[in-house]
């Protein structure tokens, strides 16, 4: 007993002298620029030294927190980790009464929102909602098949141009468009799919890349096809009925498309992904090898990742070309991809709910760090770095479907 | 009586990586109801003839037959290995391959892929259809792992098995594909001998209640002269002997390729 107090001691004692020489290290390094301040017009020099006790205090304490927060991470492991996030699932699940209260606060929050706050709120929101949704998509190829795509933007730019263009040139309405965008870009996630059936892992994202930046450069240089970096002005909002809205009420109305649509993807994602087709994209993604041994065509299987992935990127493209009327080729650059990406990765890969807080976050988060002004995009980092840091599973991982039995009948009952 | 229809026919089967003849004119038959194991030293090409088999690996020449009951021949040359699967020949492999991030029962679905058809429609509206046949694949392969004493570990993933009950679920996982021939590449490697008997009686059990033939590769002599019918010994790419495991295992060859020359001296 005693010696585990002595070595625990010891440990701490070494853990502050790390963190010492680690704030020695940081008031070294940060010493010239917070430290000294030359006043080229009265030619004197500043000393401040306050600035060095902060420093000092300061990353002695953030360093001592991190290797703290980090043994304690070692420490719970995986497995805590896990059952944490089953038994607060489970006590949801189980306790109706907070499941059912918890499900109708979402819902009045989701309909009362619009009508609550301002016109840029929403705005703000329709474009978090636009991210769910590509999220989702996209978490059909990396999360559940495992490919890598990073040009995943290519497809989000075929819809909204599919839109665009048929708007401009024979005045298409938006709810002729939305499924030909979508199945433009499911033709496109195919034409894709085919040349990188064979590669995988980095090869697969390099090529990926490139059919992004691609698609991007012949929309900013086939001028007479797309017009150029000018883009496509004056695209019409989606209509209802012939109504006439107010840019308000439009705002409202993409809104609740919107909320319809997302709940569309979920419903139909989270069928697919506990499908026949679901299975095998996830079995594919754990072992290609094995995948085709146990009689899955490994071809197709890829194919309709990719192509079901396009898919909702076309949706979503052409509610983009709707909601801003206006695009350009400047809106589909790798910076998108890499986006949607992140909130895929950071949500937690195979996992709806996962992907559906990792798009709130990583949209909302910026806007309404606004406050922070010029250290917004910092905030907005370190937020990412820590949430893999600590949790690289994602926010929420992927959880499969569990079955039920009773081991003598052969009767199933889904959970 | 056992029946003495061939139903794997390999003939003539060559195999080259450039300049190396990795299998070398090698003839392979299993025959139905039998248990066969195909055995040799490190690097005889015993696993490179299941990835031709399996389609994994194309092969230089050589024919490769499968007689499934009533029906007619099939050849397996230039077919892709999903499409062995179907043909109703499925494999383990040496080195665990299980799904693993998926459930013990999803990786016994997953091989149900091949015998069930929902397409991409049927699983996002799931009607009638579709529903009915979900619920014949968990039953189907709820029953299976029951039979491979696995029913325990329904809802658990597939890496946290321990070890002996991963070996069963590759195998579990190979017989929901309905094979007539099943493949085990080194089933009771890495066993411990209370597993290996286990192993030994599924095996057996396996060929008389399912009726699949079985051909395996396997190190662990005392399994493979308990349990098989025939064996094939393979070295250096070249099928050096055949027969009982009792002709096999007086077979002066075999002695040599295993011991060494100097064995007799």
């Amino acid at each position: 007993m005693e010696n585990e107090e002595r070595s625990l001691f010891i440990k701490s004692l070494l853990e502050i002298r790390k963190s010492i020489f680690i704030s020695l290290w940081f008031m070294f390094l940060t010493f010239p620029i917070m430290v000294i301040r030359i006043k080229p017009l009265d030619r004197t020099i500043e000393w401040r030294w306050m600035n060095l006790v902060y420093v000092g205090v300061g990353t002695f304490l953030l360093s001592f927190l991190w290797s703290y927060l980090m043994t304690r991470k070692d420490k719970s492991g995986k497995e805590e980790e896990q059952s944490w996030q089953k038994r607060i699932g489970q006590k949801i699940m189980s306790d109706r009464r907070i499941y059912l209260s918890g499900l109708v606060a979402v819902c009045v929050f989701i309909i009362v929102f619009p009508l609550q706050f301002s016109t840029y709120q929403t705005s703000i929101m329709i474009t978090a909602l636009m991210y769910v949704m590509l999220g989702l998509g996209l978490n059909i190829v990396v999360g559940l098949a495992g490919l890598l795509d990073l040009g995943y933007v290519a497809f989000y730019a075929v819809g909204a141009y599919s839109y665009a263009l048929l708007n401009h040139h024979f005045g298409v309405t938006f709810w002729m468009a939305l499924p030909l965008g979508a199945a433009l870009a499911a033709m496109f996630g195919i034409l894709l799919g085919f040349p990188v059936l064979r590669l995988r892992g980095d090869y697969l994202a390099i090529v990926t890349l490139g059919f992004g930046e691609i698609i991007r450069l012949i929309l900013e240089n086939w001028n007479d096809f797309s017009f150029g970096p000018s883009g496509i002005a004056g695209i019409s909002r989606p209509g209802f009925f012939g109504m006439q809205f107010n840019l308000h009420q439009h705002t409202i109305y993409l809104y609740y498309i919107m909320i319809v649509l997302v709940l569309l993807t979920i419903v139909v994602v989270n069928r697919l992904q506990n499908s026949r087709i679901g299975r095998a994209w996830i079995a594919l993604r754990e072992d290609e090898v094995a995948c085709q041994a146990m009689g899955i065509d490994k071809t197709r299987t890829k194919l309709t990742a990719f192509a079901l992935g396009a898919t909702w990127a076309g949706f979503v493209g052409c509610i983009f070309a709707a909601k801003t009327t206006f695009i350009n080729p400047a809106s589909f650059t790798f910076m998108e991809s890499a986006i949607i990406l992140s909130v895929v990765v950071l949500g937690g890969m195979g996992s709806i709910v996962g992907v559906i807080i990792g798009a709130l976050i990583l949209i909302l988060l910026p806007e309404y760090l606004r406050a922070f002004s010029q250290y917004r995009m910092l905030v907005f980092g370190a937020s990412m770095v820590i949430i893999m840091v600590f949790r690289p599973q994602g926010i929420i991982s992927g959880i499969r479907q569990r079955y039920k039995f009773t081991p003598s009948t052969n009767q199933e009952a889904k959970e | 009586m056992r029946n003495m229809r061939p139903v794997l026919d390999v003939k003539e089967l060559i195999m080259d990586f450039g300049g190396l003849r990795a299998l070398d004119n090698i003839d392979l038959q299993v025959r139905d109801g039998e248990i066969v194991a195909l055995i040799g030293p490190n690097g005889a090409g015993k696993t490179t003839l299941f990835n031709c088999v399996t389609g994994m690996y194309e092969p230089t020449n050589g024919q490769m037959n499968i007689y499934p009951e009533g029906k007619k021949s099939l050849k397996l040359n230039n077919l892709k290995p999903n499409q062995v699967t179907q043909m109703g020949l499925a494999r383990t492999f040496q080195n665990i391959r299980l799904f693993q991030k998926m459930t013990v029962l999803e990786n016994v679905m997953v091989a149900r892929h091949c015998r069930t058809k929902t397409g991409i429609t049927g699983a996002v509206l799931r009607g009638e259809k579709t529903r009915k046949e979900e619920s014949e694949i968990v039953d189907y392969s709820y029953g299976l792992l029951e039979k491979m004493e696995l029913a325990q570990y329904v809802n658990d993933l597939a890496s946290e098995l321990p070890y002996g009950a991963q070996r069963r679920l590759e195998i579990a996982r190979a017989m929901a594909t309905e094979p007539f021939i099943l493949l085990l590449d080194e089933p009771a490697a890495g066993m411990n001998p209370k597993e290996t008997q286990e192993l030994d009686n599924l095996i057996t059990k396996i060929r008389g209640e399912e009726k699949i033939s079985i051909l395996l590769i396997e190190h662990d002599m005392k399994l493979v002269m308990r349990i098989s019918d025939r064996i094939f010994v393979m070295d250096y790419g070249k099928m050096i002997a055949e027969g009982t495991p009792e002709e096999v295992g007086a077979n002066k060859k075999v002695i040599k390729a295993y011991l060494g020359e100097s064995f007799d001296a």
